[in-house]
């Protein structure tokens, strides 16, 4: 993937992260993280090299790399065809990319239409 | 016991990407009628990883869980000695970490060819804890290879591309191998897994054993559907 655009937060490869982590705008994680994530209204993007423990609360989610927890995303999740996921993902529209893996339920919720 | 001549067959598809043969299958189409008339169902995918299957479900209104036991029986820290001293795999390591979820969880587990590629000693204990996880009332769906098809039938993953259609794909075990380890007993070769084993209908019937009844389709592509329910 090409690098992330500037403007965009993010943690770099040699980067470890413990604890929660929570923010109000995009998020590129190419480093480590243990935790918790919570991005709401945001994107969170886990780089080739992110590795990931943690749940994920946010707007939108792709994963490149590994992510080992639950993911919450309001709008969409994106599997790339390098992403690792162990974990259960509950979103509106999810995308996987062939040779992606994915260990844990896929759960669509529907926003309501009035 | 029931034998039921399937209408199945096997059609080479040339793709940009990668060679797709389709197939018919009468244990899908049995499993469809199913679901087709049922809401918020849990189905269970022990297969590789697939888009297409996952997309199928949740288009339907379904949940759908994904693990790869394959792959997890190639986790080297699953290598143990039996009292022979030969190599074995430790099936209460395996189902610590694998096909863990309460009792009576799924509406329908999709073992594809699992049986037939798994090592021995997981086998037996994986039927077990599937048991246990399946809806009184659910349902299971495997395919085993007869005599006929040969030691080295290579080991397919299977998409969903219509309600009793799929599309085999040929499992290629150097790109799998980066989910982690290589395998410590020998059940890959080449650059793929390796037939187990060849179960005729006494050895299924055993197998399945536990479950409340058993209906077997047979197909022309040397491949035996099978259906048991819970």
């Amino acid at each position: 993937m090409s690098a992330p655009a500037s403007g965009l937060a993010q943690i770099g490869k040699s980067v470890f992260i413990k604890g929660e982590l929570s923010g109000s705008e995009d998020l590129y994680l190419d480093g480590q993280v243990e935790g918790s994530i919570a991005l709401k209204g945001n994107s969170l993007t886990v780089g080739p090299h992110g590795q990931v423990k943690a749940s994920v609360d946010a707007k939108g989610v792709v994963v490149q790399g590994k992510l080992e927890g639950n993911i919450q995303a309001s709008d969409r999740v994106e599997l790339r065809k390098s992403a690792i996921v162990t974990g259960d993902i509950a979103t509106q529209r999810i995308s996987i990319e062939e040779g992606a893996f994915l260990k844990g339920k896929v759960d669509i919720h529907r926003a309501d239409t009035k | 016991m029931k034998f039921f001549r399937g209408s199945s067959a096997a059609e080479t598809i040339p793709t940009q990407s990668s060679q797709k043969l389709t197939r018919r299958s009468s244990g899908l189409g049995e499993l469809s009628r199913t679901w087709e008339s049922a809401e918020g169902l849990c189905v269970l995918d022990l297969g590789s990883t697939s888009p297409t299957n996952i997309r199928h479900f949740t288009e339907r209104g379904h949940r759908i869980y994904s693990e790869d036991l394959l792959i997890a029986s190639t986790d080297p820290v699953l290598a143990t000695k039996d009292e022979q001293g030969t190599t074995v795999l430790d099936s209460r390591k395996f189902l610590a970490d694998n096909l863990v979820y309460p009792a009576a969880q799924f509406d329908a587990v999709l073992c594809w060819n699992l049986p037939d590629y798994l090592d021995e000693s997981l086998v037996k204990p994986v039927v077990g804890r599937l048991w246990s996880v399946l809806k009184p009332g659910g349902m299971l769906l495997a395919f085993f290879h007869t005599r006929d098809a040969g030691p080295d039938s290579p080991c397919h993953r299977f998409h969903i591309v219509g309600s009793d259609t799929l599309e085999m794909q040929k499992i290629e075990l150097r790109r799998e191998a980066r989910r982690g380890a290589t395998s410590p007993v020998q059940i890959a070769g080449g650059d793929g897994f390796q037939l187990q084993r060849v179960f005729n209908n006494r050895h299924i019937e055993t197998l399945f054993r536990d479950f409340a009844s058993i209906k077997f389709f047979l197909a022309r592509d040397n491949i035996r559907e099978v259906l048991v329910v819970r």
